[in-house]
């Protein structure tokens, strides 16, 4: 390609730059990036942080409380479950199937989902009407609902989840890049790469694709909140991962019954979950600011 | 004439990320009882500013910060919110620039004329059945009087169902419910097809005329306050430049930026002659030192301009802001 | 609206709700695991039994044509036998449906009665503390999930305080025989009024909990749209009428603001659809959506598959009504 086409493109770079420190600027958004880090560590260097084995049972340790309630130990810091296993390192493991299951199911999606909506915004015509329609129809399934569908007929388990989620998730950055492409396609540097013969492929590409996407990262952003909570949804109910494997779903729902007796067996995987989402929403709500400020207010 | 609104030195600022913006920067001035005052700008000059500040609309970031408007003998910066509802609408209205967004599209117009009676007309009967039907007579006669054919069947429809011109005269009716002393017409064209627009501004003049109310018609076409207008003001980057009777000023304007404007609109005298557009930009009214604001811009301008410079007089019933007036007698 | 254009959508949701049956169909047609061999479970039975049944069932058919059996069945609400109940499927969800669109209405009420209130509010001071806390307590709204807030609340006014019941639609001593089905109506219609409260009590905390997302939502969206209609002209217009500011915010104002608000309600409550099995795991709320989760583990293929499509159906006509709303409300949308 030639260099005339570089000129007709908006300086991305730059104005990513300068994105960039607003996002820095915001201190709540750096918080949650930093919870977030902590939580993307604790995923990586599980066995290492983790205090104990998480699925250690010790029956002498059933429903011990946190360390600081009577009876507590300081080495079992969040205290014991309804088998004695420590709950903190529970939790440290249980980081991981929601990071990873958070993070391929985007990604799976959000790699779907721009293939789809670029063709689909490009090429307009058959392919835009045959896209959309699956798109619609997709969207005609509240999510937890498909999702638990696709749970009860390919049984349960990590890759299933995640195959369980993604059949859904990739509408949504579809829809979005579509509806940008659709805006930016007839835009002048666009005009101008075709006028001087780019293919298809490289206008989608080279041209379109980097000028949208910021609205896309934000979105996934968000979405990822939703995938996260999405998982623990379908481990609560028992058709996500399967024990003894700590989840923050299930670790929760193991804790239903003891209610009575110890509230921490639910309540501190629930927290958990609850710091990674509202940590995701928060940065994302900031680079949604900083990066596409016509969604902001 | 006695004078009815008399605003000295106001002064409105909006506070921005970047700073404050200084929108109105020491305006004065004077409206007499049944006078029509054109006011005369380029976007972003303060004239609609100036007059949502007397009106007591600007909303934050936006604040008056100095200065004194007395309406009718009244200090209205001096009053309370409430107080000033009791004004707007009743002794001041105003119509906007475009009845499309003006108008709530989600409300019939016959309630939104009917609103303004039942806010500050306390003529009305206190009879349920008899206040009704008063209303209902009120509005009739309104949109009668802005002429809209058969108005008692119009009342129920919405905004949308009128065309352009029909909006903007059912905007100046719900203005004029009240009969108000000073009627603030805000761009009352430009939202308008040319052969409307005519129509639209006979109708405002007919209405002074017959009610005896003051004017102050904001525009940025020299031609339409040429045709309504008593008096002119000229505004710039949030001040008055010039001001005096209409016929002086557009004859023998003595600001160079009023000349500037004068000389960059088609007039049928000058055909033939080349329109020479004001060349450069109006400054950024962030952060202005005490200088004139013109000068950038300004053919006559000298080194000895950067100075701040007040309005001086410049004929009988005239002043302009600018140092240099010998040169443009 | 007109008549014509509102067909035109009609007939838009035809290729959408097919599209949405061939997806439910599929999901158990090409579930692993014979369903013949869930029937028999152990019972011992001879290959000619066993290819009968097969027969009966259509199973021995392409799947094509097993879809237009289906989905034929499914206009006369057939979805064939609960393989568990020994009951046709449409009997046993009938029986539990009303559980769920009384816990999803009171859901919604709840969601609405809130919302939007804080949400005006919040955009009239907009910067102040309450609309602060307003947007915290939105944030955190859509980062709950639903099962940990319910059983926080379980344990805290139940467990903890004692003063509302831990699960189940109402309690034995205050049952009453079923007329709608619907318990707070059943209660109100036998006149006994101590149960309509016990149900009142057993309602709240799986409503409030259902309702949570919901009213994050709503806040959120009717916090944005009464700001981006408080800049509206003729807001400033109706400011310079004089009119009284009350008059100003809630018939100017709010008139407008709610548009958004209540298509985006619509479309929420198709989401409700959703967080009902959830709500009603954690509460043993007896509806639809336990009966879903019970039915995988008890591998109830044609229940889940009904219930599948049910939802999913619902949930597109919620979106239509939603967008039908939309157009209705706002006079200036000209369709």
């Amino acid at each position: 390609m030639t260099d005339a086409t570089l000129t007709h493109t908006p300086p991305a770079d730059s104005l990513f730059r300068r994105n960039l420190r607003d996002f820095r600027r915001n201190r709540l958004a750096m918080a949650s990036v930093i919870v977030m880090l902590i939580f993307v560590i604790m995923t990586v260097a599980a066995p290492l942080i983790a205090p104990h084995d998480p699925n250690q049972t010790d029956l002498f340790r059933r429903l011990q409380p946190p360390a600081w309630i009577d009876g507590g130990d300081w080495r079992f810091v969040l205290g014991c479950d309804g088998l004695g296993r420590d709950i903190l390192s529970r939790i440290i493991y249980g980081a991981r199937i929601s990071i990873f299951i958070g993070v391929v199911v985007i990604v799976l999606a959000t790699g779907v989902g721009i293939l789809a909506g670029l063709a689909a915004g490009y090429f307009r015509g058959w392919v835009d009407v045959v896209i959309g329609r699956v798109v619609d129809i997709l969207l005609g399934f509240p999510y937890l609902i498909f999702a638990i569908g696709l749970m009860a007929m390919m049984g349960p388990g990590l890759v299933n989840i995640v195959l369980a989620l993604a059949y859904k998730e990739w509408v949504i950055p579809c829809r979005v890049v579509r509806g940008e492409t659709l805006a930016v396609r007839e835009l002048e540097y666009v005009e101008a790469a075709r006028a001087l013969g780019a293919g298809s492929g490289h206008i989608m590409w080279r041209e379109i694709l980097p000028n949208i996407m910021s609205p896309v990262i934000v979105v996934s952003t968000i979405r990822m909140a939703n995938v996260i909570i999405l998982e623990a949804s379908l481990s609560f109910l028992g058709l996500g991962v399967q024990p003894p494997t700590a989840s923050w779903g299930s670790m929760v729902s193991d804790g239903r019954a003891f209610i009575l007796e110890a509230w921490w067996v639910s309540t501190f995987p629930g927290l958990a979950i609850v710091l990674l989402v509202l940590a995701i929403n928060v940065a994302s709500q900031g680079l949604r600011d900083a990066f596409d400020p016509r969604f902001s207010e | 004439m006695t004078v009815l609104l008399e605003v000295t030195n106001l002064r409105t600022e909006f506070s921005a990320r970047a700073g404050l913006v200084r929108a109105v920067d020491g305006v004065s001035l004077q409206i007499s009882r049944g006078e029509c005052l054109g006011v005369v700008g380029e976007s972003g000059s303060g004239k609609s500013v100036t007059f949502s500040s007397i009106m007591g609309l600007v909303r934050p970031p936006g604040r008056v910060t100095q200065g004194t408007i007395f309406f009718d003998g009244r200090d209205l910066r001096g009053m309370s919110p409430e107080e000033m509802r009791g004004v707007r609408g009743r002794d001041i209205a105003m119509t906007m620039q475009d009845a499309l967004t003006a108008l709530n599209p989600a409300l019939t117009i016959g309630e939104q004329l009917a609103e303004v009676l039942v806010a500050h007309d306390e003529t009305l009967p206190t009879g349920r059945a008899a206040r009704r039907v008063a209303i209902k007579d009120r509005c009739v006669e309104m949109l009668g009087l802005v002429g809209i054919p058969s108005p008692d069947s119009r009342l129920r429809q919405y905004p949308h169902e009128f065309s352009g011109g029909m909006r903007q005269r059912i905007m100046i009716a719900i203005a004029l419910a009240c009969r108000p002393k000073l009627l603030i017409a805000d761009e009352p064209t430009t939202a308008l097809d040319v052969t409307i627009q005519a129509q639209v501004l006979e109708l405002i003049s007919d209405i002074r005329a017959r009610m005896g109310m003051a004017v102050a018609l904001i525009t940025h076409d020299l031609g339409v306050v040429a045709e309504h207008c008593d008096r002119v003001m000229v505004m710039y980057a949030g001040q008055v430049v010039e001001e005096g009777p209409t016929e002086d000023v557009i004859g023998h304007p003595r600001h160079p930026y009023t000349r500037g404007l004068l000389a960059s609109i088609p007039r049928p005298a000058m055909r033939g002659q080349p329109l020479t557009p004001i060349k450069g930009q109006v400054p950024n009214l962030m952060g202005l030192a005490p200088q004139c604001r013109f000068h950038s811009r300004c053919p006559l301008a000298e080194p000895s301009c950067l100075v701040e410079v007040p309005m001086l007089s410049a004929g009988p019933g005239r002043r302009a802001r600018c140092l240099r007036l010998e040169e443009t007698v | 609206m007109s008549l014509s254009r509102l067909l035109e959508r009609l007939l838009q949701l035809i290729p959408v709700l097919l599209g949405v049956s061939a997806i439910a169909f599929l999901m158990m047609a090409l579930t692993p695991g014979d369903p013949v061999q869930i029937m028999i479970g152990d019972q011992s039975i001879t290959p000619e039994q066993e290819a009968e049944l097969r027969r009966g069932l259509g199973l021995d058919r392409p799947l094509l044509e097993r879809f237009f059996i289906f989905l034929g069945n499914a206009l006369q609400f057939d979805f064939g036998t609960s393989f568990y109940h020994r009951r046709p499927v449409s009997d046993v969800i009938a029986e539990r449906l009303p559980a769920t669109i009384e816990l999803s209405l009171v859901a919604l009420i709840v969601a609405l009665v809130t919302a939007i209130p804080l949400g005006v509010l919040a955009a009239i001071r907009k910067n102040s503390i309450l609309d602060r806390l307003a947007t915290v307590g939105s944030l955190l709204g859509v980062s709950l999930p639903g099962f940990w807030f319910g059983i926080l609340l379980i344990m805290l006014f139940a467990v903890h305080l004692q003063i509302l019941p831990v699960s189940g639609r109402i309690g034995y001593s205050s049952e009453v025989s079923t007329i709608t089905g619907f318990l707070l109506f059943d209660t109100l219609l036998h006149g006994d009024l101590p149960a309509f409260g016990d149900a009142l009590r057993h309602i709240l905390l799986p409503a409030i909990t259902l309702g949570l997302p919901m009213t994050a939502i709503l806040m959120r969206v009717t916090r944005t749209s009464m700001l981006e209609v408080l800049r509206q002209d003729y807001v400033t217009f109706a400011d310079a009428k004089g009119l009284p500011r009350r008059r100003v915010l809630f018939r100017h104002a709010l008139k407008n603001a709610l548009i958004p608000t209540v298509s985006v309600a619509a479309i929420e409550t198709g989401s409700l659809l959703g967080g009902n099995m959830i709500v009603e795991a954690v509460f043993g709320w007896p509806g639809l959506g336990r009966l879903v989760v019970e039915s995988i583990f008890l591998r109830n293929y044609p229940l889940v598959q009904a219930a599948v499509l049910l939802y999913a159906v619902t949930y597109v006509l919620l979106n239509f009504i939603a967008d039908i709303l939309y157009t209705v409300l706002n006079p200036r949308v000209k369709l």
